[in-house]
C-alpha cells in the first residue's frame, strides 16, 4: 500500500503544505531574516546586523516596560485563575445535583472572542469606576487589574473543566482510605487530592501561562493602545504599525526583532512545559 | 447529622448560585443595554431600561442596516464554515499520509507542523500579510487558504495522534480489494476519525469565528471585514457617527450564535476543548 | 477521479509556482511605468481613501464614473488613524493603490519613490495656489484636493444669551470682541459660572482623550505652538531644522488646554473614555457652547438626532493661546490631504488615475459630488464662486480666508514625526488632565519623543 499511497503526495499533502508554507513557514524564515535588517516593505531591506536588537534597549522606550508588564500580568493571572478554577472544580465534584448546569454556565465565557470580551468589560469597568469619578485610563493599575479580571472570567471555566476531569480520575479507594484513617477534609485535600491532580495543575498552569503571555485582542479592546497598559504582543503590533513617518524602516526592523524575542520566550515556555509533562508521565 | 448535611448543601448551592450570577452578569448587562437608546448606555450602563431609555428592537434594526452588520456576519460565517471544512478535510488527509508513509521527509514536515503551534502570531504577522497580498490572498477565498496554513499545525497533530492508534490491517485489506488510497481514506479511515474530526472542527471554528488580527490585516476594514473587525472598528473609529445602542445589539448578535451552538453541542465542545488543551 | 486529481495538482503547482516566483527574486519588482503600455485600456483604478466619514460618497462616485467611462474605481478606506500602516501594507503588493494620499512633506519623504510627478496633469494646472502643493526639486508630487479649517466652533445663540445676561462680569457684547486669549478666558470662565442660567452643562464639549480620539489636541492644537515656534525660527521644512523642537510656546498650549478641561461638560478625570462623536453630540444637543474642531464637523453636528443647533448659529472663533500679535491671527487653514499617483503603476494606469481626478474636479457631475456630498472646499479654479459646500462651517472658513488684516495659521502638523508621536503626546495630555503627570513632564516628553522619533 505504501507504494501506491506515496504517489498521492500531491493530493494528500501538497494543499496543506502549500498553505502552510505560504502563511507560516516562509513568513517565519523571512521574519527571522528581516529582524537583522531595516525594511519599509518586505522585499526592500538593508542589512543592519544586530542593530535592531540593541535598539530595543536604547532607542525603543516601550519594550522593557511591556515585557515586565506582561510578566507581572502573566504571574498574577496564572495564580488567580488556577486557584479559583481549582476551588470551583472542588465545589462541583461534591456530588451535588445540578452540577452540570453550573458547569455549563462557568464555561460559557470561554467561547466569546477576545475583542467582544474586551468591549463588554470596558463598559462594565468604566461603569463602575464612573461612580468614583474616574475611568479605566486614570491609573494604569485599573487597566492592569481590569485585564486580570477579564482573563479570570474567561479562563476559569476552562481550567475548571480540566481540574474536574483530574479530580474525577482520583481512584475512590484513596479517599476512602483517607476517611478510614480519620483524615480531616483539609488533610485529604492537601495529601490526597492535590498531589493526585498535579498533572492537571501542570497543564492548566502552562495553558494560562501561554494564553496570558500572548494576550492581544482583549488587551487592545479593553485598554486601547495606551503605552502604560500594552502587553508585549500589542507593543509589537504598535511598533510595526504606528511608527509611521521617516523612520518607518527602522521601526519595522525593531518590531521584527521584538517579535523574534517574543517567539524565543514563548518557545522556551513550551520547551519547559514539554519537559515538565514528560517527567510527570514517567513518575506515574 | 442529616439536617446538618442538608444545611451545608444549601450553603453550597447559594454559593454556586452567587458565582453563577457573577459569571452571567456581563452577558446580561450587554443584553439589557442592547434595548436602551444610544446616549443612555455609557452614562448608566447598569440601570434597567425605563420608559425614557427603552429603545425596543430599534438597536437591532439599526445594527443590521446602518452598521452593515449583516455583511460582516455573512463574511464571518462564510469564512468560518469553509475554513473549518477545508482544514478538517485536508489536514486529516495530510495526517494520514504523514503517519503511514514513514521517511525523513514526512517526519520533517510533521515536525514543522508541530513547531508552528508554538510560534506566536506576531512573529509572522508582518511578513505573512505581505505574502498574502502578493499572492492575491487578501479576499474571502484567499483567507481560507491562509487559515488552512495556520490551522495545519494543531489539526495535523491531533489527527496524527489518533491515526497512530488505528491498526493498519483494515486499510491493507481494503487495498488488497483494489481500493485506491483516496477511496480507502474516505470510506474507511475518515469515518473512524469522526470523533477527532468533530473536535478539530470545533476548535478551529471557535478560533476562526473569534479571530481579529489576521482578518484585520489581510481583509482590512472594508467590505470584506469580519465580525470582530467590524466591532473593533465601530467601537474605536473616531470620525463617523458612533451608535452605542446599535453596537450593543451587534455584541448580542455576535455572542448569541455561539451560546446557542454551545447549549446544543455542549458535550462535543467541552470534549473538544479539553482535547485541545491536553495536547496543545 | 483523474480529472479531479489533475485539477488539484494543477492548482497546487500553480500556488507553489506563484509563491516561489515571487520569493526567488525579491529585488526584481515590476518595472515602473512602461511607456509602451500607455495605450492599453485600464479597467480598474484603486484608491486608498483617507477619510472614513465620506467613504460612502466615494462608492456613489465610483458608480457614476463607471457608468460614464466604464472604468471601475475601487475605493478602500483605511480606518481612523491607520492610513499609513494600511498604505504600507497595500503598497508592496500587486493590488497597490494607483491613487493614494500623503499628508505633506513628511509623507512625501517616506513615499517619494511612489509619488509620480504631477506637474503636467490637468488638475495641477487648475490649482489656484500653487504653493500649497508638495513640490521637490521642480517636480510636483502631491496636489491638495481640499482646504479645511479648524478653530473653536461656537454656538452663537448661547453666546448671545450670555452677552444678554444682566449680571455678567465681562464687558464684551459680541463674539467679535473676543480677539485675545484673555478675552476668551474671561468670557468662558464667566459663562461656566453662569452655566445653569445658560442651560448648558459646561462651556466646552468634552476634551476627547481616548486613544485614537485625541487628534484634536495632540495634532490640531499642538499645531499652534509649533507653528509659532517654526515662524520664530524661520524653519525650512526641506532642511533638517524641524527635526528638533524646543516647544517654546508650551505655556500657551497649557493655557488653552487648561481652559478646555476646566470649563467643560465632563470632569477632567473622566476624559479617557470620551470619543469625538460624543463631544460633537454634546455640542449638537446644546449641552455646551463651544468645541474645538474643523469644518468637517458640520455634518456631525447637524446629523445628530435631536440636534438643537440651527445652521446659522454655528460659527468659528480662532484658537487664542495668549501669543503676541494674536488679535490679527485667524483660524487654522490648510490641508493634510495631498493626492498622489503611484509612480510604480503602469503609464496607462497613471493616466487613468489622472483622468479620473480631473473628471472629479472639473466635470459638472464630479464637482457636484465634491461640493454637495464630499463637502470639500476645493482649491481649484474649475470651481466658480457659488460652487462651495452649503454648510455653515465651510462658509465660515471662506469668510475667514477672505478677512482683511487677518493671517490664518497654516497646517504644520504635516511635519509631525509619526502616529506614535501623536499617540504618546495624547497619552501624556490625558495624564496631565487626570492630574497624574505634571506639565513639565508633558513638555519634556513632547520635546524628547520628537527627537527620538526622527532619530530612530
Amino acid at each position: 500500500m505504501q507504494k501506491t499511497l506515496k504517489k498521492y503526495f500531491p493530493i494528500f499533502v501538497l494543499p496543506t503544505l502549500a498553505a502552510f508554507l505560504v502563511s507560516f513557514a516562509v513568513p517565519f524564515v523571512s521574519g527571522v531574516y528581516l529582524s537583522f535588517t531595516k525594511f519599509k516593505v518586505v522585499n526592500e531591506n538593508t542589512w543592519v546586523g544586530l542593530e535592531n536588537y540593541i535598539k530595543l534597549f536604547t532607542t525603543d522606550k516601550t519594550f522593557m516596560n511591556s515585557l515586565w508588564l506582561t510578566v507581572k500580568f502573566t504571574a498574577v493571572s496564572v495564580v488567580t485563575i488556577n486557584i479559583l478554577a481549582f476551588a470551583l472544580a472542588l465545589l462541583l465534584t461534591k456530588g451535588l445535583k445540578g452540577t452540570n448546569a453550573f458547569r455549563t454556565v462557568f464555561f460559557m465565557p470561554n467561547l466569546i472572542g477576545g475583542i467582544v470580551l474586551g468591549h463588554i468589560w470596558s463598559l462594565i469597568i468604566n461603569g463602575v469606576l464612573g461612580y468614583f469619578g474616574v475611568d479605566i485610563t486614570y491609573d494604569p493599575k485599573y487597566g492592569f487589574w481590569g485585564l486580570v479580571i477579564l482573563m479570570n472570567w474567561q479562563l476559569i471555566g476552562y481550567m475548571m473543566i480540566i481540574y474536574i476531569a483530574g479530580i474525577q480520575n482520583i481512584p475512590e479507594y484513596l479517599n476512602e482510605a483517607a476517611a478510614i484513617d480519620g483524615a480531616t477534609p483539609a488533610q485529604t485535600l492537601f495529601h490526597v487530592t492535590i498531589p493526585m491532580v498535579m498533572p492537571s495543575v501542570t497543564i492548566c498552569s502552562f495553558l494560562t501561562l501561554t494564553n496570558s503571555f500572548k494576550l492581544f485582542d482583549q488587551n487592545l479592546a479593553l485598554n486601547g493602545k495606551s503605552p502604560d497598559t500594552s502587553l508585549l504582543a500589542l507593543d509589537i503590533y504598535k511598533t510595526f504599525y504606528d511608527h509611521t513617518g521617516l523612520q518607518l524602516a527602522s521601526w519595522h526592523g525593531i518590531g521584527q526583532a521584538k517579535a523574534v524575542i517574543f517567539f524565543l520566550i514563548v518557545a522556551l515556555i513550551a520547551f519547559i512545559q514539554l519537559r515538565a509533562t514528560s517527567q510527570k508521565e514517567v513518575e506515574h | 447529622m442529616k439536617s446538618r448535611r442538608a444545611f451545608k448543601e444549601s450553603l453550597l448551592y447559594i454559593l454556586l448560585f452567587i458565582i453563577s450570577v457573577v459569571f452571567l452578569a456581563p452577558i446580561v448587562i450587554i443584553l439589557i443595554n442592547s434595548f436602551k437608546s444610544n446616549f443612555h448606555i455609557s452614562q448608566s450602563p447598569f440601570s434597567l431600561p425605563n420608559v425614557e431609555t427603552f429603545a425596543g428592537i430599534q438597536n437591532f434594526i439599526k445594527g443590521f442596516t446602518q452598521a452593515d452588520f449583516s455583511r460582516a456576519f455573512a463574511n464571518s460565517a462564510f469564512i468560518t464554515v469553509f475554513s473549518v471544512a477545508g482544514i478538517v478535510l485536508l489536514t486529516s488527509m495530510t495526517a494520514w499520509y504523514l503517519v503511514r508513509i514513514k521517511n525523513r521527509f514526512t517526519k520533517l514536515i510533521y515536525y514543522l507542523f508541530v513547531f508552528s503551534m508554538i510560534v506566536p502570531f506576531q512573529m509572522v504577522m508582518y511578513t505573512m500579510t505581505y505574502y498574502a497580498f502578493e499572492l492575491n490572498l487578501n479576499n474571502r477565498l484567499g483567507i481560507i487558504f491562509i487559515y488552512l496554513g495556520f490551522g495545519a499545525g494543531l489539526s495535523v497533530f491531533m489527527f496524527s495522534g489518533f491515526i497512530k492508534s488505528i491498526p493498519t490491517e483494515i486499510e491493507e485489506a481494503a487495498v488488497i480489494d483494489g481500493c485506491s488510497p483516496l477511496k480507502t481514506f474516505f470510506l474507511i479511515i475518515f469515518p473512524i476519525l469522526k470523533p477527532t474530526a468533530i473536535t478539530v472542527a470545533i476548535l478551529n471554528a471557535m478560533w476562526v469565528w473569534n479571530d481579529y488580527l489576521l482578518p484585520y490585516l489581510v481583509l482590512g476594514s472594508g467590505s470584506n471585514r469580519t465580525l470582530p473587525v467590524a466591532i473593533q472598528m465601530a467601537l474605536t473609529g473616531g470620525y463617523g457617527n458612533k451608535d452605542m445602542g446599535a453596537l450593543m445589539a451587534m455584541l448580542v448578535l455576535t455572542i448569541l450564535p455561539i451560546i446557542v451552538f454551545y447549549l446544543f453541542c455542549q458535550k462535543y465542545i467541552i470534549r473538544g476543548v479539553l482535547a485541545g488543551a491536553v495536547k496543545g | 477521479m483523474i480529472k479531479k486529481t489533475a485539477a488539484i495538482i494543477a492548482a497546487a503547482v500553480m500556488i507553489l509556482c506563484a509563491f516561489t516566483a515571487c520569493n526567488g527574486n525579491p529585488t526584481n519588482t515590476v518595472s515602473p511605468s512602461d511607456e509602451n503600455n500607455a495605450n492599453e485600456t485600464v479597467k480598474v483604478i484603486r484608491y486608498l481613501n483617507f477619510k472614513p466619514e465620506i467613504a460612502e460618497v466615494y462608492d456613489k462616485i465610483a458608480k457614476e464614473y463607471e457608468n460614464e467611462t466604464g472604468v471601475k474605481l475601487i475605493v478602500e478606506t483605511a480606518a481612523s488613524g491607520t492610513y499609513e500602516s494600511t498604505l504600507t501594507a497595500r503598497m508592496a503588493t500587486s493590488d497597490a493603490p494607483t491613487l493614494f494620499q500623503i499628508n505633506g512633506p513628511i509623507g512625501y519623504a517616506s513615499w517619494s519613490e511612489y509619488c509620480a510627478d504631477l506637474k503636467d496633469t490637468e488638475l495641477y494646472k487648475h490649482l489656484k495656489d500653487k504653493t500649497l502643493a508638495v513640490t521637490y526639486d521642480g517636480g510636483v508630487y502631491g496636489i491638495p484636493y481640499v482646504v479645511e479649517g479648524y478653530g473653536i466652533i461656537y454656538n452663537s445663540k448661547i453666546l448671545d444669551a450670555y452677552f444678554a445676561l444682566p449680571d455678567k462680569k465681562t464687558d464684551y457684547t459680541s463674539a467679535d470682541d473676543i480677539r485675545s486669549f484673555s478675552a476668551l478666558k474671561a468670557v468662558v470662565e464667566d459663562m461656566q459660572a453662569n452655566k445653569d442660567k445658560l442651560g448648558i452643562d459646561g462651556v466646552f464639549a468634552s476634551t476627547s482623550l481616548k486613544t485614537g480620539e485625541d487628534w484634536r489636541w495632540q495634532t490640531h492644537l499642538m499645531n499652534i505652538p509649533l507653528t509659532l515656534e517654526f515662524n520664530d525660527k524661520n524653519t525650512d521644512f526641506t532642511g533638517e531644522g524641524y527635526k528638533t523642537i524646543d516647544f517654546t510656546y508650551s505655556d500657551n498650549f497649557k493655557s488653552i488646554f487648561d481652559l478646555y478641561i476646566n470649563n467643560s461638560t465632563t470632569d477632567k478625570k473622566q476624559l479617557g473614555t470620551i470619543d469625538v462623536t460624543s463631544s460633537m453630540a454634546e455640542f449638537a444637543l446644546g449641552k455646551c457652547a463651544m468645541v474645538q474642531n474643523g469644518n468637517w464637523g458640520a455634518s456631525q453636528i447637524l446629523g445628530v438626532t435631536g440636534n438643537k443647533v440651527s445652521p446659522e448659529s454655528i460659527k468659528f472663533l480662532p484658537i487664542y493661546t495668549g501669543a503676541p500679535g494674536e488679535e490679527n491671527t485667524g483660524i487654522c487653514i490648510g490641508t493634510e490631504n495631498f493626492i498622489c499617483i503611484n509612480a510604480k503603476a503602469s503609464a496607462a494606469e497613471q493616466k487613468a488615475a489622472a483622468d479620473f481626478l480631473y473628471w472629479l474636479y472639473s466635470s459638472e457631475k464630479g464637482k457636484k459630488f465634491v461640493t454637495d456630498e464630499l463637502k470639500f472646499i476645493a482649491p481649484f479654479d474649475t470651481f466658480e464662486e457659488g460652487e462651495t459646500p452649503d454648510d455653515p462651517l465651510a462658509r465660515e472658513v471662506i469668510r475667514w480666508m477672505n478677512m482683511d488684516n487677518i493671517t490664518n495659521l497654516p497646517w504644520n502638523f504635516t511635519v509631525f514625526p509619526s502616529q506614535n508621536y501623536k499617540d504618546s503626546l495624547g497619552a501624556a495630555l490625558l495624564k496631565y488632565a487626570q492630574g497624574t503627570m505634571t506639565w513639565d513632564e508633558v513638555k519634556k516628553l513632547a520635546v524628547d519623543e520628537w527627537k527620538n522619533e526622527f532619530g530612530a
